[in-house]
């Protein structure tokens, strides 16, 4: 193809990685040094992994002893998510029910259903509002009096439609009946106001290459005294919670992303909002019946936004998300529709149909996400051939009789 | 041109996209989804749509740099290829669903999406030759798809490209090979890709069910034996008809009768064909005047047969071979071809097999009413 330059919408997949983190990220790299080994070398690797650990837990309102480094988020949803299951059912064995959003990533909902499958779990799925959000009522209604249940998990910012959750009001509500709470942060960090310590909850997830670190990178942050079984065992390098030799360039990279991100969060959300309602106002305007999912542009959750203001996730009724991505693909506009299989074909997404949207709809839908490097050309590179792009997908229908 | 080239994550796709490129086309890479529960590995070599095949496509997209999706054609698939099938068995013919899938779904449905988001044809891995509209066998007898293609129409056939089929099944490893793709020594798919263990009475005893009925004598009408589903037979089938004759000539299905679920068997004498009546035809030009002289291919991988072929009031066509045939089942398609040992048989269209008969007779054998 001959595009000079891709315009990438979709930051929320993964966003270009800060000329600070690889520079800190290539020094580290050349360094020899195992941070469990005893010799000047490791001493080393282990002062740079330590100050990361520091740097990171500053960032987000934790304590450095709170922060497990993983292999990303996912490794961190599936340790949160199992780990404090299997942790919780061990003490008491009448602990099996799990109480989680259906609209959370496939980090969570698949280790939720593999428990249920393979660990006797029962899942209490919880309502979520058309806006994506869950409410501290819906969840304390489904925890009744909490003595069966192991654990409740509700994501901080969804990535689909970027709904922001009241997670300091959920997390109150989950210890009111002695259930500890999980929440994928994982969106939420950089974007919206995460402080790990104040929002009370028992472990949160973040990942590295969301905030223009390394892939393969994350933390679950893990209160003290919250009990968790590991995933992985060997050396037990992390608070014997997680073990393997740190990936100590990664984590430097991990550290100095989420301090960038957490630090130039005001304004960037600030240019990232003003570029976003640019975006959906042009859309509608070029085509006047796409609709918006999620929460409103100006929502707001605890005196922050309801809605990632990055997020920009969009129906074209008549119009199917696979052939609009491709149309706009081709012409170097680069964006998602939220969810594709393992083999890539397009399902439905699954947090469209939980928020109540008939499965036309949700295949009709394409996400753009901003991050630190879009400007208004991106935008303007959109909405000059959103309106034909659209006409086209539409005489190609939804492939479906 | 802008074409969009089907690839199945099979070696002859692969090659065909990467020639589409050499050309100079611009070109998409598309995977078509087409089973609804999709196994993750392949089962044997066989299957072509499993999330390995998917893979094997999207590799040699990516190193070709072009744009690849899998699109999700399961449904039509469904109802127009499997549900087709199963429909076509339980009515005592013998369907050939690679042909109905090039019908319905690859020069149809992907076809009109393809026209629609702006592409102007589509590529295929086929071996055949297609120049000037005219689609004709592929330099490798032993390979040549122009049967299964024989239903396409001078429509159709405008917006595909087949770039394989001036060369043999060895020289696409050979160029494969050359480009490093890993599927250069993948295995050839043979069967069914929606029976992937190539079981293909299991399959339709598990859609149809047992649907128990006599077997019969053609010669004394006598019945010599009970089957659990007309399904599992075809017109010409020998082996595994589950009866003993008093003598021992090898016997033949020579019929099967869906309503009461008989299946005619009778000797080799009985079970020749030289008179066919088909359903209206199809034509890959201009409809050529009837009455005309041609060669027909009766199945896949079949020996074409001079005949002579005329109109019926129906709009069917009679066809009379010169030679009798056995195993000519209803349901498959009769393709047409005009000889041409030079450039390669010129496929002239096709048309379904309705009733059969023997040379001489004037009636044929109904297999339905
Ligand atoms: C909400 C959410 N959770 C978890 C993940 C998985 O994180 P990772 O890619 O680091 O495994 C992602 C990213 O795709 C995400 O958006």
């Amino acid at each position: 193809m001959t595009y000079s330059e891709p315009v990438y919408l979709d930051h929320a997949a993964t966003t270009p990685m800060l000329p600070e983190v690889l520079a800190a990220m290539t020094g580290q790299l050349g360094r020899v040094g195992n941070a469990s080994s005893l010799h000047a070398s490791g001493r080393a690797a282990r002062r740079a992994a330590e100050q990361a650990r520091e740097r990171l837990a500053e960032a987000l309102g934790a304590r450095p002893s709170e922060v497990l480094f993983t292999g990303g988020g996912t490794e961190s949803d599936n340790l949160a998510v199992k780990g404090l299951f299997w942790a919780r059912r061990e003490a008491d064995s009448r602990r099996r029910r799990i109480v989680v959003s259906p609209a959370e990533h496939h980090a969570v909902l698949d280790s939720v259903e593999w428990l249920a499958k393979h660990e006797g779990a029962e899942v209490t799925w919880l309502p979520v509002e058309p806006s994506g959000r869950v409410t501290p009522r819906a969840l304390a209604e489904a925890l009744g009096d909490g003595s069966d249940v192991a654990v409740a998990s509700v994501m901080w910012a969804n990535n689909e439609i970027g709904a922001v959750s009241d997670v300091a009001a959920l997390a109150a509500t989950a210890h009111d009946v002695g259930v500890p709470f999980h929440t994928d942060a994982v969106q939420a960090v950089g974007q919206v106001l995460v402080d790990f310590g104040a929002s009370g909850v028992d472990a949160l997830t973040m990942t590295g290459h969301k905030l223009g670190g390394p892939m393969g990178a994350g933390a679950l942050l893990l209160r003290r005294d919250a009990e968790c079984t590991p995933l992985l065992h060997g050396g037990g390098q992390e608070r014997d919670v997680r073990s393997g030799t740190l990936d100590v360039a990664a984590i430097v990279g991990l550290a100095v992303a989420a301090d960038a991100a957490v630090h130039g969060r005001v304004e960037r959300a600030a240019e990232l909002a003003r570029l976003r309602d640019r975006l959906v106002a042009g859309v509608a305007e070029q085509v006047p019946d796409a609709q918006l999912n999620g929460p409103a542009l100006d929502d707001v959750v605890r005196s922050g936004p309801g809605r990632l203001p990055g997020n920009a996730h969009l129906s074209f009724p008549g119009a199917e998300g696979d052939a609009l991505l491709m149309l706009l693909d081709a012409r170097g506009i680069e964006c998602s529709t939220g969810s594709a299989c393992s083999a890539g074909v397009a399902r439905p997404s699954h947090v469209l149909l939980a928020v109540g949207a008939d499965p036309d709809r949700a295949r009709s839908s394409l996400r753009f996400s901003l991050g630190h490097t879009s400007t208004d050309a991106d935008v303007d590179a959109l909405l000059d051939v959103v309106a034909p792009v659209v006409e086209r997908a539409r005489r190609a229908g939804t492939g479906r009789r | 041109m802008r074409v969009l080239a089907a690839m199945s994550g099979g070696v002859d796709s692969a090659v065909a996209a990467a020639l589409a490129v050499d050309a100079g086309h611009d070109v998409t890479g598309v995977h078509l989804a087409l089973s609804p529960d999709r196994q993750t590995l392949r089962s044997g070599a066989r299957g072509c749509c499993s999330v390995e095949d998917a893979h094997d496509a999207r590799r040699v997209a990516d190193e070709l740099g072009i744009p690849f999706y899998v699109w999700d054609l399961a449904e039509r698939f469904t109802e127009d290829v499997v549900d087709d099938f199963v429909a076509e068995y339980a009515a005592g013919r013998t369907p050939n669903p690679c042909l109905r899938c090039n019908e319905k779904i690859k020069f149809s449905a992907v076809l009109d999406r393809a026209r629609a988001l702006g592409f102007d044809a589509v590529v295929t891995g086929h071996h055949a030759r297609l120049a000037d509209g005219e689609l004709r066998r592929s330099v490798d007898a032993a390979k040549d798809q122009s049967y299964v293609l024989g239903v396409l129409t001078a429509e159709q056939l405008a917006a595909a490209v087949f770039p394989l089929g001036g060369m043999t099944k060895d020289r696409v490893r050979e160029i494969a090979a050359e480009r490093g793709f890993a599927v250069a020594t993948k295995a050839d798919s043979h069967d069914i890709c929606f029976i992937p263990d190539g079981d293909t009475r299991g399959f339709l005893a598990r859609r149809l069910g047992e649907q128990p009925g006599p077997v019969v004598d053609a010669a004394t009408g006598a019945t010599v034996g009970e089957h659990a589903g007309a399904y599992g037979f075809t017109v010409g089938q020998r082996r595994g008809l589950g009866v003993t004759a008093g003598d021992s000539r090898p016997r033949y299905v020579l019929g099967i009768e869906p309503v009461t679920r008989t299946v005619t068997i009778g000797t080799a004498d009985l079970a020749g064909v030289g008179r066919i009546v088909t359903a209206a035809p199809t034509w890959t030009g201009a409809p050529p005047e009837l009455p005309f002289r041609a060669e027909v291919q009766l199945r896949a991988h079949g020996t074409p047969v001079p005949c002579e072929v005329t109109g019926d009031e129906a709009g069917g066509l009679r066809i009379l071979l010169d030679e009798q045939q056995r195993g000519v089942a209803a349901g498959q398609s009769a393709v047409l071809y005009a000889p041409d040992p030079e450039r390669g048989d010129l496929v002239l269209g096709q048309a379904a097999i309705r009733t059969t008969g023997d040379r001489a007779a004037t009636a044929g054998r109904e297999p339905s009413a």
